[in-house]
């Protein structure tokens, strides 16, 4: 079935194709989208080969990701070897499963520590991205609600990391992937809206982990570029909070 | 049951008749696993609710040998991963079939769980709205079961015994029934849902879930006593 490249951006052109030993990998996704960024950093870490196929999410849905993703119709999807998986952290466990012996581990072995790993992860998708979806979306009263919201579950997070290097002790882990996907869009979050997020005097182990995240080997590749996406979240935040007749 | 010295001590806190506890109820019982379970008042939270679920503050928690896990379906999956020798499997061994279980389970949780809590909160047009998509949703599920080649033309989502995401939809049965006949609805319509409605009186039957399956009156009283608490005035929450 003929795949349609919408749009391709060099930068994001990965050389090698999703072949080999790996089987065929491909991730329908584009750079910005911190649930594709997550994708991206558990291939880089398990030094996955994969085609990048960039797809056009706000004019043109294509067939593909149609096909391979009709309940949600949404990206990232990774399709290997013909088979499609849908929804960031259950890509993510699948990565991990399918390349079970491919180090480093994204998951802890003992099952008690998967479920509290489990428990962080869904945390972050549950609690946090909503909360500082609110920051973006919100205006006024609702806005500095959701700063308060946001800040409450980054010092929870905080809490947690208590004394480790990262979520997943001394490497990356699960956990570590569900919110470092999120990082760069909090930072252009932070900036566009003139509100602090992760604040490094209330939380200095979470600003510390943010830094030696982003710096982590093979982070700069798949992390979006924060000047690209400074200026989409612009765009958007200004269409939001112009008088309605221009939404 | 006490929760005895080979698996070591397991306690189960919960609120009975909450599809959530079920779940977690359901798949220690197809394990053969023994509990204590713990019944937690909501409006006045106990000590161990707050120190075990500092979190949410929410049931269920399943505390073993001292250790806490939160959160229905991630309880479950530890059920399956403490006790992995112990059979049946809830989860399939395959990554491939493992990450479409998590998908529907994702699913049921993400989509038709809110749709339950608005069509029990939500009032006159709200909760019309809410028990249509809630129908939609379940006609999803229907179409799933119809066609993916993981589940097609098998007795359970798990294949030929009770897997995961039977336990995440399963577990909400009992709770969907009553609810439908709190809001003169058909959820399931054996009609327009037929694969969905056979899977669901099958589920309820098998062994391992009959037993602990709660009275319908009850649950009644229990999602009436909830649409009280949310549709009253602020004060009342």
């Amino acid at each position: 079935m003929p795949e349609k490249h919408i749009t391709f951006e060099k930068t994001d052109f990965i050389p090698m194709e999703g072949c080999g030993e790996d089987g065929q990998v491909k991730l329908l996704g584009v750079a910005h989208s911190p649930f594709v960024v997550r994708v991206r950093i558990a291939l880089a870490l398990k030094g996955i080969h994969y085609d990048f196929i960039e797809e056009d999410i706000y004019n043109n849905t294509s067939e593909l990701l149609l096909q391979s993703n009709p309940v949600q119709k949404k990206i990232p999807v990774l399709i290997h070897n013909g088979k499609p998986i849908c929804e960031s952290m259950i890509i993510v466990q699948y990565i991990e499963e399918a390349w079970g012996s491919k180090a480093p581990f994204l998951m802890p072995k003992d099952p008690y520590d998967r479920a509290i790993a489990r428990f962080w992860a869904a945390f972050v998708d549950d609690k946090l991205t909503q909360s500082i979806w609110g920051v973006f979306m919100g205006e006024g009263e609702e806005q500095v609600k959701a700063v308060e919201e946001s800040v409450a579950n980054l010092l929870v997070l905080e809490e947690a990391l208590s004394g480790k290097a990262y979520f997943g002790g001394d490497e990356i882990g699960l956990v570590d992937i569900a919110l470092g996907g999120l990082l760069v869009g909090v930072q252009m979050i932070q900036k566009v809206t003139h509100t602090v997020l992760i604040d490094t005097q209330k939380m200095p182990l979470l600003s510390a982990w943010a830094h030696k995240f982003c710096k982590a080997d093979g982070m700069k590749e798949v992390l979006p570029d924060p000047a690209k996406l400074f200026e989409l979240l612009s765009e958007r935040r200004a269409k939001l909070t112009s008088p309605p007749a221009a939404n | 049951m006490e929760g005895c010295a080979q698996e070591g001590q397991v306690k189960l806190l919960g609120v009975e008749y909450s599809p959530f506890l079920l779940r977690v109820r359901i798949a220690l019982s197809l394990k053969g696993i023994h509990y204590e379970f713990i019944e937690e008042d909501i409006q006045n939270k106990s000590e161990l609710l707050l120190q075990t679920n500092p979190v949410h503050k929410k049931i269920p928690v399943l505390i073993q040998n001292g250790k806490p896990v939160c959160e229905s379906m991630i309880i479950v999956q530890y059920i399956e991963e403490a006790w992995g020798n112990k059979a049946p499997n809830l989860m399939p061994k395959d990554p491939y079939d493992r990450a479409i279980a998590r998908f529907w389970a994702a699913f049921i949780d993400d989509k038709v769980v809110p749709c339950l809590r608005e069509v029990v909160t939500g009032q006159g047009e709200q909760q019309q709205k809410a028990v249509q998509e809630l129908v939609a949703n379940f006609l999803i599920l229907e179409e799933s079961v119809r066609t993916n080649p993981c589940f097609s033309g098998k007795l359970y989502f798990g294949g030929d015994e009770i897997g995961f995401v039977d336990i995440a939809l399963g577990g909400l049965s009992a709770f969907v029934k009553a609810l439908g006949k709190a809001t003169n609805s058909v959820l399931i319509d054996e009609e327009k849902m037929p694969l969905l409605s056979a899977w669901m009186d099958r589920f309820c039957e098998a062994d391992g879930v009959k037993e602990g399956m709660p009275d319908p009156a009850k649950v009644l009283e229990f999602i009436s006593a909830m649409r009280v608490k949310f549709t009253s005035p602020p004060t009342a929450k």
